[in-house]
């Protein structure tokens, strides 16, 4: 199954994905490049707040595909992620013709298509029009349950004992993300493209707040990065994420304020970072004098 | 050499290295490299790193070596022969000289430089942050100053270090900012400063990393990627020794154990929470069969709650073991969470509890500089003595030892032919539930020497050798 491929190269990735407000360094743009063409699933792996998420988010603007997200959670199961039977519907089926019909008939008749219930993955995969499926979180799941996205990630098909396999009418781009807190299977990684997404440098990250939030000075921007890049350089126990860089930026053009000094800087530290040993600690280190 | 050719040596490498890339994976690489470029060397190198490497703390390793393999590929790459300039640096001198007039050092090439101009023009591109210019001169200080012979089996540090001594870059920060200062017209504030500061800091770490991979080209040129790869190759951050670490790689394996602690509890947290069945529920299961008019449709089972166990971690911090006690205090803090309590104790030849440091403040690394410098572990002349430290450890804690604790014996047992009192150790066996000792020494070094290990091991559950982050994290998982 070929399917015209999506994008041309790799720079047409980073140019549309910048058209819908995600900026991509060359490994992030040329990682969804090669998904398109190898028809695999994306495994992207970082610290919370870099946008991982928001990654595929952009891709399926950027392709007008919906997106469809699985989010995953400890003791989420093949009901959950797959598919159902839908019991009640199946009951009344067999209520209903409880005179007229033969057993073999019903039998047949109620583990169709109509009595299915459509969970994320199978939704992703039948669907008519382009998806994007992303799977959030999936480090969340336990390694057993893992098992299930198997054999969607590799075949992009799903195998329903009493319907036989359902194949996919169009290959998805699936988006996978995962926070690190365990060992991803073997299994699992095998299948996937892997993106490690960590913060951005300096520059990237300047233009992610000239873009994300309206009317901001170059000069602040370029401030606001400095400075988020010296905190990250210390021991922390959070480092601040481009999410939490991005509020900052807000805070502070809230306060109506152009040019940062220490002062200002310490005051507003509570919305960088997060535990109360970073805060004394970025404090102490951007008011020393040299 | 056909592209197909050099990447099965380079995943050779890789393996070598020890990635484990699997068949398949090798597959899709050779998949996406039909669609990538290898002219385009960046776009190049993410598609191999998104086939192959699974795991981002082995991503150094993979890019040294694919630097190894596929620096010398593609025009630009291409290593200038000494005296005649490449094009690009030929650019480089006529944009300076138009830039500043006909000044200074305009048509004779840089060869007619003077090592003091090549310095000031080194100063000037960090200044403004010229990254062409900077990789200019990284190239150009390389072929003057690193002073390098053909076909010598080195890995090029001694290159690197004589490049980096005639360019004097150990003082170029402080020039950097006085020349800053003198620049602006206003006094900087402190952080203003510490912010100009820092982005020097930056770029003169991008030069240095020119400078390096320069280096690394010439070498591989002249000896070939494979032999250069085996040079330098170097163990995956989990299989870094304790004892032998750099001070890099102490970094990076520092680096490695903050998310690998992170994975460790929240594994350990899941296993406890979703353990074996027990068994049934009695009360449980009546309870719910009353939504089933009262037939028991639906087992509930008792789930076994084990305890969290205790933990006391007798570590020795003597010169030898230091960095290896280290690590393992770090570690049994980081996930103190598993355990309903930790008390830790230090010994060299005395013995001290400092329970209370790692207490006092959140920060571990600053937990660890007060053991150091602030607990009380001479006794006699400050070489281990584990003899007299356990017996020691005995009379004062031996009593708060129950079936609940597990006891962590760290060290190399080496115990300059003291007396070895390993009575307590026996006596500590009896009461605790459990008495393991982890030795970072190589299995084959143990009981040769002054190592005793095998007499305290006796009564130990066990000795685990614990030379690396593999190591440990594999034993504390077994532990819970």
């Amino acid at each position: 199954m070929r399917v015209k491929p999506r994008f041309n190269d790799v720079a047409t990735v980073r140019a549309g994905l910048k058209k819908v407000n995600y900026l991509a360094d060359d490994g992030i743009a040329g990682v969804v490049f090669l998904a398109d063409r190898l028809g695999k699933p994306v495994l992207i792996e970082g610290p919370a707040g870099t946008g991982k998420t928001q990654l595929a988010k952009s891709v399926a603007e950027l392709t007008g595909a919906r997106l469809i997200r699985l989010q995953c959670y400890e003791g989420l199961d093949e009901s959950k992620a797959l598919y159902e039977w839908n019991y009640k519907k199946q009951l009344l089926r067999i209520q209903a013709d409880k005179n007229s019909d033969s057993w073999s008939e019903i039998h047949d008749d109620i583990f169709s298509e109509e009595f299915l219930l459509t969970r994320p993955l199978l939704e992703a995969i039948t669907s008519e029009d382009p998806v994007v499926l992303l799977i959030d979180e999936v480090d969340r799941v336990e390694l057993e349950t893992e098992a299930l996205l198997l054999e969607i990630l590799s075949e992009y098909q799903v195998s329903i004992p009493e319907l036989g396999t359902i194949t996919a009418k169009q290959i998805p781009l699936v988006f996978l993300t995962s926070n690190n807190t365990r060992e991803l299977s073997e299994a699992l990684k095998r299948r996937c493209l892997y993106l490690h997404v960590d913060y951005p440098d300096l520059e990237r990250e300047k233009e992610i707040v000239l873009n994300k939030v309206p009317d901001i000075s170059q000069n602040l921007a370029d401030q606001i990065a400095r400075i988020v890049r010296s905190i990250r350089q210390l021991d922390l126990k959070k480092p601040p994420s481009v999410s939490e860089t991005l509020d900052w930026a807000r805070t502070l053009m809230l306060l109506g304020i152009e040019t940062i000094d220490a002062e200002e800087a310490k005051e507003t530290l509570h919305i960088l970072l997060k535990y109360q040993t970073d805060i004394a600690k970025a404090a102490k280190e951007l008011s020393v004098t040299k | 050499m056909p592209v197909l050719d050099l990447m099965s040596g380079f995943i050779v490498e890789l393996r070598n290295a020890g990635l484990p890339v699997s068949l398949t994976e090798n597959l899709d690489a050779m998949e996406a490299v039909k669609v990538i470029p290898i002219e385009d060397r960046e776009a190049f190198k993410y598609a191999l790193g998104a086939t192959l490497v699974k795991n981002n703390a082995h991503w150094r390793v993979f890019e040294t070596i694919f630097e190894i393999y596929f620096s010398l590929r593609g025009p630009e790459y291409a290593i200038t022969q000494d005296g005649q300039p490449d094009d690009f640096w030929r650019e480089m001198q006529e944009q300076m000289a138009r830039g500043q007039g006909e000044g200074q050092g305009a048509g004779g090439g840089m060869d007619s430089l003077t090592p003091e101009e090549i310095m000031s023009m080194l100063m000037r591109a960090l200044m403004s942050g010229d990254q062409a210019m900077m990789r200019a001169l990284a190239r150009q200080s390389v072929q003057r100053f690193a002073g390098m012979e053909p076909g010598r089996p080195v890995g090029g540090t001694y290159y690197l270090y004589r490049t980096l001594r005639n360019l004097d870059l150990d003082n170029m920060l402080a020039k950097l900012m006085d020349a800053n200062r003198e620049m602006s017209k206003q006094d900087l504030t402190a952080l203003e400063e510490r912010l100009e500061k820092d982005e020097f800091e930056s770029r003169i770490e991008q030069f240095k990393q020119e400078v390096e991979s320069e280096i690394r080209r010439r070498l591989v040129a002249d000896r070939g990627a494979e032999a250069m790869a085996k040079t330098l190759r170097k163990p995956l951050p989990e299989d870094v020794e304790f004892m032998h670490a750099s001070r890099d790689e102490m970094q990076s394996l520092k680096k490695a154990l903050y998310p690998l602690t992170r994975k460790l509890a929240a594994r350990l947290a899941r296993k406890r929470r979703h353990g074996r069945k027990g068994p049934l529920d009695f009360r449980n299961t009546v309870r719910h069969s009353l939504s089933y008019g009262g037939v028991p449709a639906e087992p509930k089972f008792r789930y076994p709650r084990p305890a969290k166990p205790e933990l006391m971690v007798v570590a020795d911090i003597s010169g030898s073991v230091a960095a290896f006690a280290r690590f393992t205090l770090m570690f049994v803090y980081a996930i103190q969470n598993q355990f309903s309590k930790v008390r830790s104790f230090v010994f060299i030849d005395g013995i001290d509890e400092v329970t209370q440091y790692f207490k006092a403040t959140e920060d571990i690394g600053e937990a660890i500089n007060r053991v150091n410098t602030e607990a009380d572990v001479v006794w006699v002349d400050g070489h281990s003595d584990y003899g007299h430290a356990f017996e020691v450890f005995w009379e004062r804690y031996g009593k708060d030892i129950s079936s609940k604790t597990t006891v962590l014996l760290l060290g190399d047992a080496r115990n300059n032919y003291h007396a070895a009192q390993s009575w307590v150790v026996k006596e500590i066996s009896k009461r605790a539930r459990h008495v393991y000792w982890l030795n970072p020494e190589p299995k084959s070094y143990w009981n040769t020497g002054d190592s005793i290990v095998g007499e305290y091991g006796a009564f130990t559950d066990g000795v685990f050798e614990c030379r690396n982050l593999r190591q440990l994290e594999g034993f504390v998982e077994n532990l819970t």
